[in-house]
């Protein structure tokens, strides 16, 4: 593994990884959700991206509003525990041609899509979609016979995005990157992509990855760029550094159902500031109101 | 509904848990008489023990003391589809006749009325989960005849029965509301009303359901929630009314 840092700041990051036209991918499923990847992407303005996640969440609305998407690849698009991603609705609801094309899976099928993207096979089969109407919204629902035993299964395609975006606790500079916690499909996306940006909490010595090395989900000989931008998950959250916003969550209904409201609030949280720490020194009520309590793992003996 | 819910699971069961109402319940039967009910959930905690009601499926105090964390590929595919799961609890904005479930649109596919979430994990649940449990208000537009999208399958998907379909899960056994409990029908597969809350006529959940429902020969009368329940469900799992959402009328716990 080489040993160049491959350390960035988000705007470089960015700027040299991320570009119009992409399969872009910020994965988490509630847990680490790069919010300050997705404004970043906002604030230099992309367009025509394909958004794929399995929950699109308040990141793909925000991303919806601004502009940048052409197309939502997805399993479910709900604000969760909340209701609605009004952003998106609006996108597709009583539109003769929508202005955001999309395509939808279950959150099985989305899963399935990664794995076989992270594999390089062509497809992934699964025992689903019988009775559902999802094959036929979806005509890349296909139905496959097994060579082995003649039965029909589901066949999902393989999702290989152009660029991946993780947010962990920790990573080295190379890239090795560990989290905890709910750990999604993070994995698989990475692995399915042809380039990945880490964001971690906090950069740490490769000794500390190499104490722990069960913890890594994220190896660094597939990362592309690694940037640190503590609270860069705000609303979501890092187990064990903050927990969730929700109370930004139940918010956004309001702000998203208006879009004169999202406008302003692009405007003053996205537009509004260069860079993640300049949207912390807005919120600085953040730390008390969220730092995570202290429920330390007693940690293992890797000796031999 | 939640307390009703509730009395559905067994002490020891596996239990794949569901946003919303159900999440509620589950935390309320884990609470009251089925101390040992595996909670898991589609984000990857097994054995949950939540210390404060998640607001989310993928709330951080899911995983605080959970027995194992696991990614969605070893969820859907290790538990889910590899039949461990004893129960899926599932909601929806639509319920039909068969159980069918629709959580994607309302109106066509191609030019939605209404776009709502999705499949989320209910599909698979619904296909796999050994029996599915399915809490939704009663209404006639939350219960048509067939719904707008089938995105869980139910006891009849397009005439056609789950052993037809090769569904492995028994599928949608009771879909519990607030004014009484349907039952599927063991030779036809309709869901049947079997119990009635305290108070509420036959004519009433007619009124809530858009086709002739067919009823058993003896109904039940649900028990209303305890004191205990309600305590549990207002003053310690609930008390900020995330999920508790009734105005006033009680028939959500």
């Amino acid at each position: 593994m080489g040993d160049a840092s491959k350390v960035l700041s988000m705007r470089e990051a960015v700027s040299r990884f991320v570009r119009d036209g992409d399969t872009v991918v910020i994965e988490g499923f509630t847990h680490l959700i790069c919010f300050a990847a997705g404004h970043e992407i906002i604030r230099q303005g992309r367009r025509n991206l394909t958004l794929a996640r399995l929950t699109p969440d308040l990141i793909y609305d925000q991303l919806i509003a601004a502009g940048c998407a052409r197309k939502l690849v997805f399993s479910w698009a709900g604000n969760p525990g909340v209701g609605s991603l009004h952003a998106f609705r609006r996108a597709v609801e009583g539109k003769e041609a929508s202005a955001l094309e999309i395509e939808e899976y279950s959150h099985f099928g989305m899963v399935a899509r990664f794995s076989a993207g992270a594999a390089r096979l062509p497809f992934w089969p699964l025992r689903n979609y019988s009775g559902t109407d999802l094959p036929r919204a979806n005509p890349r629902i296909k139905a496959v016979l097994c060579p082995y035993t003649g039965e029909t299964l589901a066949a999902v395609p393989a999702l290989n995005p152009d660029v991946a975006i993780v947010h962990a606790q920790r990573a080295d500079a190379a890239g090795n990157a560990q989290m905890w916690g709910l750990v999604g499909v993070q994995k698989e996306a990475a692995f399915a992509s042809a380039r990945v940006i880490v964001v971690v909490e906090e950069l740490v010595d490769e000794s500390v990855i190499r104490s722990d090395p069960n913890r890594t989900v994220i190896p660094g000989m597939i990362v592309s760029a690694v940037v640190v931008e503590p609270w860069g998950a705000h609303p979501s959250y890092a187990q064990g550094y903050y927990d969730r916003d929700n109370d930004f969550y139940v918010a956004w209904e309001a702000i998203s159902r208006d879009t004169a409201k999202v406008g302003r609030y692009l405007d003053e949280f996205v537009y509004g500031v260069p860079d993640r720490a300049a949207y912390l020194a807005k919120q600085p009520q953040l730390a008390a109101r969220l730092k995570a309590k202290e429920r330390r793992s007693s940690g293992v003996n890797y000796g031999f | 509904m939640a307390a009703v819910a509730a009395r559905e699971l067994r002490d020891g069961e596996v239990v794949f848990v569901g946003i919303g109402l159900p999440n509620l319940a589950c935390n309320l039967a884990r609470a009251t008489h089925a101390l040992n009910l595996v909670l898991i959930y589609e984000s990857g905690a097994v054995g949950a023990v939540p210390e404060r009601l998640p607001v989310s499926i993928g709330d951080p105090a899911l995983v605080t003391g959970s027995l194992m964390v696991c990614g969605m590929a070893d969820v859907f595919q290790l538990f889910l589809q590899s039949g461990r799961i004893e129960v899926g609890f599932l909601g929806g904005a639509q319920v039909d006749r068969y159980g069918n479930i629709n959580t994607t649109v309302i109106g066509p596919y191609e030019r939605p009325a209404v776009r709502l979430p999705g499949s989320g994990g209910a599909a698979e649940i619904a296909v796999h989960a050994q029996r599915t449990l399915i809490v939704a208000k009663l209404n006639a537009r939350a219960f048509p005849e067939r719904v707008d999208f089938v995105t869980s399958p139910g006891q009849r998907s397009g005439g056609r029965t789950r052993r037809e379909l090769g569904l492995p899960g028994a599928g949608p056994v009771k879909v519990i509301t607030d004014k009484g409990i349907l039952e599927a029908d063991r030779a036809t597969g309709e869901m049947t009303l079997a119990a009635l809350y305290p108070g509420v006529s036959v004519d009433d959940v007619q009124a809530g359901v858009g086709w002739p429902l067919a009823r058993r020969e003896v109904l039940g009368t649900v028990t209303p929630p305890s004191e205990t329940d309600l305590h549990l469900l207002r003053e310690v799992l609930d008390p900020k009314r995330l999920y508790l959402r009734s105005k006033g009328d009680g028939k959500t716990e």
